[in-house]
């Protein structure tokens, strides 16, 4: 039985491992698309056609080169130092539903387990900083480490609250009662049935419309967990020369970019499992027009690929959004970024936390 | 069936499995990518100069503030977990009927007194970074700046216009 | 034997020897960072160990408190007061001490462990799990829970005091 399921979840790994790196490629190239068409520029055009193999090309020109560890480097924390940051973000993908029935590890503490494991990743950070004996890098993996650990903190409430109106702890449950096949009746608004319409009416953001601001605050601390602009002090091109991994080239340098885009996608997916069903289908029954059924299932290999591809589809537009973001707002200070979290976020998720406790009751009749 | 090892397996494989392919990338790249290391090459990058001192350079208190407050509301975060998934049971509040309430306002003293702690780090200015502040050139110079600006707009369409007569290039 | 004990006992040794040689790495290396990067491989192992006994919650928070956030800590530290490596490997009497002390603490294990020998601890009370621990800290456990808030409180604001004592800037 364990070996049997051993070898099931080896196929997963492998197979996480090439849609990581086939979306990083693919990633990349959008970022340079939607920032060129962002700014009115047409961006990579050279290889392939409209440019679309120039970050294979790329990956490929980063494996090529020579891997320098600088001489004063401290050399074990600086070649362990990448390995941890894939490997706690890849072990993430570990404990996610990319379908009705694909789950790697149905821990009952799943999204824990994944706040967890993410966590982590900041060591790899520090190691990263102090093991490059620069003095960028130690600066940078010390903003990016102060960074990531505040804006743990309302990611973390906002994933609570979530967890409060559905009362489980597993993705796959959470994402399993945002949809027709839920083992709970579902209502909207507190008021209709609609455990057998299913759809977008289902997902927890329009069933509870106050996970809207919820939502919003969970995407901003997101993407300050993965650096991103207009978080990406740590990173700051223009003041510390790319931050902590200044020194990293060649392949170091891949696999660090690597985590970074699985790190963004992670956070999408989750994003989209707590607040947009999930794999269930935007298409609700209407009547005898069954969409809700036809497009979503559980047990057979088309309904997986329903799930994986509506799943796929909810976390690729957040990405999108994560760019658009990126490519509109100017980088925050570091006062403002302190600010932004403690005073503004974490008493906003806070209160958050304490309206779904008592949305929640009302509903079940607790209250 | 032991559930918790069998599931945590799976978690080890990924771990395993993680690090199994940067080892794969990092044999291709031993493979295939060239090494010729020099002095020049193995240098601490400090944009094109040598490097000065000591590369573990003082950083700010307030990193390491900014941690422990981090740490309290971490593990404040961590009893809200278990919490979460039972303080709205249907079954428990079919039996008893004031459970939700009773859980949610013993949560609820628990979260506003480590809420005094935010206060009180955002009372005494903890949650502060320095700001930049905008330097004002301090002015001594009696001539307004009015005056400066008519000279300006007097003179700058000329001497673009003579330069790209005389095609100097800056 | 079942494959499935098996399994259990290698991934109890397997996790025992990791966070015995974790924590041999932490007095042994002389490069503080190394030594703090040796204690999260020891944290790491724990967490295992909590999983054998079937306690994920347990061992997930292990991870997330101990090597994600007081790591961190441990790590900002070392950072910030630029400590070198340890250049004293002579022997004096602290350390004497020190020995003598871990010998006693040592013995002592040995002896509680000699109480447990032989008994099962299967069928306990399935603590590791999230939902029975939220049950009992809204029940039996109702007061030690809201006094876990006012020690953190009081944790937090020493903890300001004591940092500031170091001026900003």
């Amino acid at each position: 039985m364990v070996l049997s399921s051993g070898i099931l979840v080896l196929i997963q790994v492998a197979a996480t491992f090439t849609f990581i790196a086939l979306f990083t490629l693919w990633a990349v190239y959008a970022e340079r698309k939607v920032s060129a068409w962002i700014q009115d520029r047409i961006g990579p055009m050279e290889v392939g056609p409209h440019g679309a193999f120039q970050t294979a090309a790329d990956i490929l020109k980063l494996i090529l080169k020579e891997s320098i560890i600088p001489a004063a480097a401290q050399p074990l924390l600086f070649i362990a130092a990448p390995i941890v940051i894939f490997v706690s973000v890849f072990a993430g993908y570990a404990a996610l539903p990319v379908g009705p029935d694909i789950i790697a590890s149905s821990f009952s503490v799943g999204v824990l387990y994944i706040i967890a494991i993410i966590a982590v990743d900041v060591i790899g950070l520090l190691s990263a900083g102090w093991g490059s004996s620069n003095k960028y890098a130690l600066l940078g993996s010390v903003r990016a480490v102060a960074q990531m650990i505040s804006y743990e903190i309302p990611t973390a409430l906002i994933i609570i609250a979530t967890v409060m109106m559905t009362g489980s702890l597993n993705l796959q449950v959470i994402a399993l009662r945002q949809g027709i096949f839920s083992d709970v009746p579902v209502h909207l608004w507190g008021m209709m049935d609609i455990t057998h319409v299913g759809g977008f009416l289902s997902w927890n953001i329009v069933r509870y419309p106050h996970l809207i601001p919820a939502f919003i605050i969970f995407f901003i601390s997101t993407l300050a967990e993965c650096n991103r602009a207009p978080f990406d002090l740590p990173e700051a091109e223009s003041e510390l020369v790319s931050g902590f991994h200044v020194e990293y080239s060649g392949y170091r340098f891949a696999v660090i970019f690597l985590a970074e885009y699985a790190k963004m996608l992670l956070v999408c997916l989750i994003g989209a499992i707590l607040f947009f069903g999930g794999w269930n289908t935007p298409l609700p029954n209407i009547g005898s027009l069954s969409l809700a059924e036809w497009t979503s299932g559980t047990g057979t290999i088309a309904a997986t690929l329903w799930g994986v591809c509506w799943l796929l589809l909810k976390g690729v537009l957040l990405i999108l959004l994560q760019m658009w973001v990126r490519w509109t707002y100017p980088r925050l200070r570091m006062d403002q970024l302190t600010t932004l979290c403690w005073k503004y976020l974490i008493p906003g998720s806070i209160l958050i936390f304490f309206l779904s406790g008592i949305i929640r009751l009302w509903e079940v009749g607790g209250l | 069936m032991n559930h918790g090892i069998s599931e945590f397996g799976h978690v080890l494989l990924y771990l395993a499995g993680g690090a199994i392919f940067i080892g794969l990338i990092a044999l291709l790249n031993k493979l295939l990518a060239p090494n010729h290391p020099n002095p020049e090459k193995l240098t601490t990058y400090e944009c094109g100069e040598d490097p000065v001192g000591n590369a573990n350079v003082q950083f700010n208190i307030r990193f390491y503030v900014v941690g422990l407050i981090f740490l309290i509301f971490d593990v404040e975060i961590l009893f809200l977990f278990p919490w979460a998934t039972i303080f709205a049971d249907v079954k428990i509040i079919q039996n008893v009927p004031l459970w939700g309430v009773f859980a949610l306002a013993e949560m609820s003293i628990f979260v506003v007194i480590l809420l005094l702690g935010l206060l009180y780090v955002w009372v005494k200015g903890d949650l502060e970074w320095i700001k930049p502040e905008a330097l004002e050139p301090e002015r001594i110079n009696p001539v307004p700046d009015s005056l400066y600006e008519e000279i300006n707009r007097k003179y700058t369409y000329q001497s673009t216009v003579k330069k790209t007569q005389a095609g100097v290039t800056p | 034997m079942t494959f499935d004990s098996i399994f259990q006992i290698a991934f109890f040794w397997f996790f025992a020897i990791l966070g015995i040689a974790g924590g041999i790495g932490l007095i042994t290396q002389k490069n503080p960072v190394m030594a703090a990067l040796s204690l999260i491989l020891n944290f790491f192992s724990i967490a295992g160990l909590y999983l054998s006994l079937q306690a994920e919650f347990l061992a997930v928070i292990q991870i997330l408190v101990y090597a994600g956030a007081i790591m961190v800590l441990f790590l900002f530290v070392i950072m910030l007061l630029n400590m070198q490596d340890e250049q004293n490997q002579q022997f004096d009497v602290m350390k004497g001490l020190a020995f003598l002390l871990g010998l006693g603490f040592f013995g002592e294990l040995l002896f509680v462990f000699n109480s447990f020998m032989g008994k099962s601890v299967s069928g306990a009370f399935p603590l590791g799990k999230v939902e029975p621990i939220g049950m009992q800290m809204m029940t039996n456990y109702l007061f030690p829970f809201e006094m876990i808030s006012v020690v953190l409180l009081a944790a937090l604001i020493g903890a300001i005091i004591i940092a500031k004592k170091h001026s900003y800037k």
